[in-house]
Parts: C-alpha cells; sequence; structure tokens
C-alpha cells in the first residue's frame, strides 16, 4: 500500500517529516483520520490538539499541535502549525505547573481567556506526553 | 622624549585598541550570520508549505472574495512596515532602508496616496521621532534575533489597521533581502491586497480540488493572517541575516583601516625618533667642538 509523506512543520523550524500510514489530526469540525489516496483537503485545525501519527514498524508518533493548518494533496500530508511540540521533548513536570498555574487563574476569573487557551495547550502537551489528564 | 613621539604614541596606542575592538565585532558578526542563517533555512519549509496552502485555495475558490484579497478601486491610505535594526555599527544598512522607504512614499504621494510608516528596529524609530513623523506603530528589540510572536505582533496591528473603517488600503514592506554573504538587496513589497507569491517551481500538475473543513471561506479566514504572518517573519529573519552581514563588512573595513592608520603612525613615530636622536649627536658634537675650540684658542 502507498505511504503517506507527512511533514510537521512549525514557523521556526521543521518538526519532524517521514513517511506514515495514517494520519490523525483535530480540526475544528472534529477528527479526521487520513489514510493513503485521501481526497485532497485543508483543514483548520484547534488549539491544543494532539497529533497521532501511525507508523507500521515503529511507535506513534504523538505531538501537541497548537493551531494551524492540514493539509493533504496527493499522498501528501503537510501539518502547519502555530507551534508544536513532539511529544517526546514535553517538559511533563513544567506542563503540570503550567496548567495548574493556569487552572488557578481560571477559577480567580471566569473570563480570562488567555489562561484557557494556555490551560488547553498543557493538556495536550501533557497528552502527548502520554500523561492522562 | 619630544611631544611629538608622544602624542604619536598615544595614537597608536587608542587606535590599536580602536583596532582590537572593531575586530572582535567582526567575529562576533561573523558567527551570529550562521546562526542567522540557519534560523533562515528552518522558517523555509512553513513558508512553502503556507504558500501552497494559500495558491490551493485561491485557485478553488476565485469566487469567494476575502476582504484581505481585494483591492480598493481608488486606495487613499499605504501602511508601509520599514524593518530596520536595533543597533548601529552597521554601514549603511539602516540608511539604505530609509532611503529606499522615502523614495516609496514620495512614490504613493505621487498617486495621491497617503503613506503611513510602521517601523521596526530602533533605528528606524529614532529616525522617525527625530524628524517628527507620526507612526502607526512601532516595534524593538529583536531585530537581531525574530520570534515568530514577534511577526504575529506586527501582524496583527497591520491587519486590524487594514479592516478598520477609516483605515489603510495598501500594505508594503521595506526591508533587506538576504542574497548572500556578499550581497544584500533592500526590496520593496506589496503585501496587502494580497498578491499571492508563486513558489519558484510552478506546479507541474494543476491543484487538485479540495475539499476544506469546515469551508472555504473560514479556512480562508485563519489562512491568510497566517500567510501575512509568515512573510513578515521571513523579512525580518532576512533583515536580521543582512543585518549582521552588513555590521561584518563594516567592522572589517574598520579593522583594515585602523591598521593601516597604525602603519602610518608607526612610520612618522620612527621617523620622529630617528630625527630627535640624530638632533641630540649634532648638539653633543656641536658642543664638544665648541669646547675644543674654546681651549684651543687659550693656548
Amino acid at each position: 500500500m502507498a505511504k503517506l509523506r507527512v511533514g510537521v512543520v512549525s514557523p521556526e523550524r521543521e518538526i519532524w517529516s517521514g513517511e506514515a500510514d495514517m494520519v490523525i489530526a483535530k480540526t475544528v469540525d472534529g477528527e479526521i483520520g487520513i489514510m493513503p489516496s485521501h481526497a485532497p483537503v485543508l483543514g483548520v485545525l484547534v488549539e491544543g490538539g494532539v497529533l497521532r501519527v501511525k507508523r507500521d514498524s515503529q511507535s506513534d508518533l504523538v505531538a501537541a499541535v497548537h493551531g494551524g493548518f492540514i493539509s493533504v494533496a496527493d499522498n501528501d500530508v503537510s501539518i502547519l502549525a502555530e507551534a508544536a511540540e513532539l511529544g517526546s521533548e514535553v517538559d511533563v513536570a513544567k506542563a503540570k505547573d503550567a496548567l495548574e498555574r493556569a487552572q488557578a487563574s481560571i477559577e480567580a476569573n471566569q473570563d480570562d481567556a488567555d489562561a484557557r487557551v494556555e490551560a488547553q495547550r498543557n493538556r495536550a502537551r501533557l497528552r502527548a506526553a502520554g500523561e492522562d489528564v | 622624549m619630544g611631544a611629538q613621539l608622544r602624542l604619536l604614541r598615544r595614537r597608536i596606542k587608542s587606535v590599536k585598541s580602536t583596532a582590537k575592538i572593531t575586530r572582535a565585532q567582526e567575529l562576533i558578526a561573523s558567527s551570529r550570520i550562521v546562526k542567522a542563517q540557519l534560523r533562515m533555512q528552518a522558517a523555509v519549509p512553513y513558508e512553502r508549505e503556507i504558500t501552497r496552502a494559500v495558491s490551493a485555495v485561491v485557485s478553488n475558490t476565485s469566487t469567494v472574495s476575502h476582504p484581505l484579497t481585494v483591492a480598493k478601486e481608488q486606495p487613499r491610505r499605504a501602511g508601509v512596515l520599514i524593518v530596520t535594526s536595533d543597533s548601529g555599527f552597521c554601514g549603511g544598512f539602516n540608511a539604505n532602508i530609509l532611503r529606499e522607504a522615502e523614495a516609496l512614499a514620495g512614490l504613493l504621494r505621487g498617486k495621491g496616496i497617503e503613506p503611513t510608516p510602521f517601523v521596526t528596529g530602533r533605528k528606524g524609530v529614532t529616525w522617525h521621532t527625530f524628524r517628527h513623523r507620526e507612526m502607526g506603530g512601532q516595534w524593538t528589540g529583536f531585530s537581531r534575533r525574530p520570534a515568530y510572536t514577534d511577526a504575529k505582533a506586527i501582524a496583527d496591528t497591520l491587519i486590524d489597521a487594514f479592516t478598520a473603517e477609516d483605515g489603510i488600503d495598501e500594505i508594503h514592506i521595506v526591508s533587506t533581502e538576504f542574497v548572500s554573504m556578499l550581497t544584500q538587496e533592500v526590496v520593496v513589497k506589496r503585501i496587502l491586497p494580497l498578491v499571492v507569491e508563486e513558489t519558484t517551481e510552478p506546479p507541474p500538475v494543476p491543484l487538485p480540488y479540495f475539499e476544506f473543513e469546515p469551508t472555504a471561506s473560514a479556512v480562508l479566514d485563519s489562512l491568510l493572517p497566517r500567510y501575512i504572518e509568515s512573510r513578515i517573519f521571513t523579512a525580518l529573519l532576512q533583515s536580521a541575516a543582512s543585518e549582521e552581514a552588513a555590521r561584518r563588512r563594516a567592522m572589517k573595513s574598520a579593522t583594515d583601516n585602523a591598521n593601516e592608520l597604525i602603519r602610518v603612525f608607526t612610520m612618522q613615530m620612527n621617523q620622529a625618533r630617528q630625527a630627535e636622536i640624530t638632533q641630540e649627536i649634532s648638539e653633543i658634537v656641536g658642543g664638544a667642538n665648541a669646547l675644543a675650540d674654546a681651549a684651543a684658542g687659550k693656548e
């Protein structure tokens, strides 16, 4: 079966690129799973989503992806993230700490939109690192 | 020791210490160019992909008109983003940009469009405040190492000004493009209303028909600002690399000049010292002769 060529890029660097069998991302409409020979799609990704790239021989590649787009054309999948981080690169202790602080400021002020985004991002980072939140 | 000799020694010492400083600056700039170039290259994949995505949407949805892509019939005001450096010691780098920006302002005024400058970099901001020119926005402190958030802040201000009721109708960007270590060029580009810049290699087959999640106009809504941010980010990165290259060149010629000065002063100093010695000898000889003559006269 044909493989997908996947590239995960953020404005500041290329985060990962390689071949894969399936890509699962979260768009504003919901989860989308891309397999080889998928029709061309251009989707908007949610803030604080988790991207999963399935490869047959190796374990899944998981990354926290904050905002951006997924574009699929001709078995080329590109994830254009505003910010992204591989699960293996996440500093779990720091992310937990940041999540707690964000939650504390949400409790103090229900309309704190920045803190909500911050909490969402850190939850995604922790999920990408394989933690339960 | 003669007064002239002392003066020359002092000047040589001061020029030598200047040369040491400029030489160090030159070395620092050379190592920074490499880093800036790496950052520039790291940003290329994202820009390429986002340009492709924008081309895909625009070619698929020729019917969708978006405020960011539609040109006004009679533009009256334009925003000009001027990218300069924070620190000096980089030769004509900032002067070239500001001159180009002035030329663009003249051109726009000729067409009946009033330009508003948006300035990044302390040098450009100082230049404008000194002349009491009003700026639409100013950003400083990151010219050597721009982060994506800086580009985002600039893009947000520009897009807000663009979409505002009585805002600007066009946005131009004046920045320095890094062509190579030796060549950097000041370029003027119009970024809004959007002209999608084609990638260097046009796709061999027409772009396929895309599906959009959730809808084409929603995708366009969030894609276009990202595209503009990415364009500004690229301009900032290019400008950072160019700044270091210009600084390296300026510092190299300063070091060369200092070494030349040291050579000339050393020669002058040696001449002065030799003249002093010669004079001393002739004074001694003259004195001895006079003494000998006086002794001969007594006999």
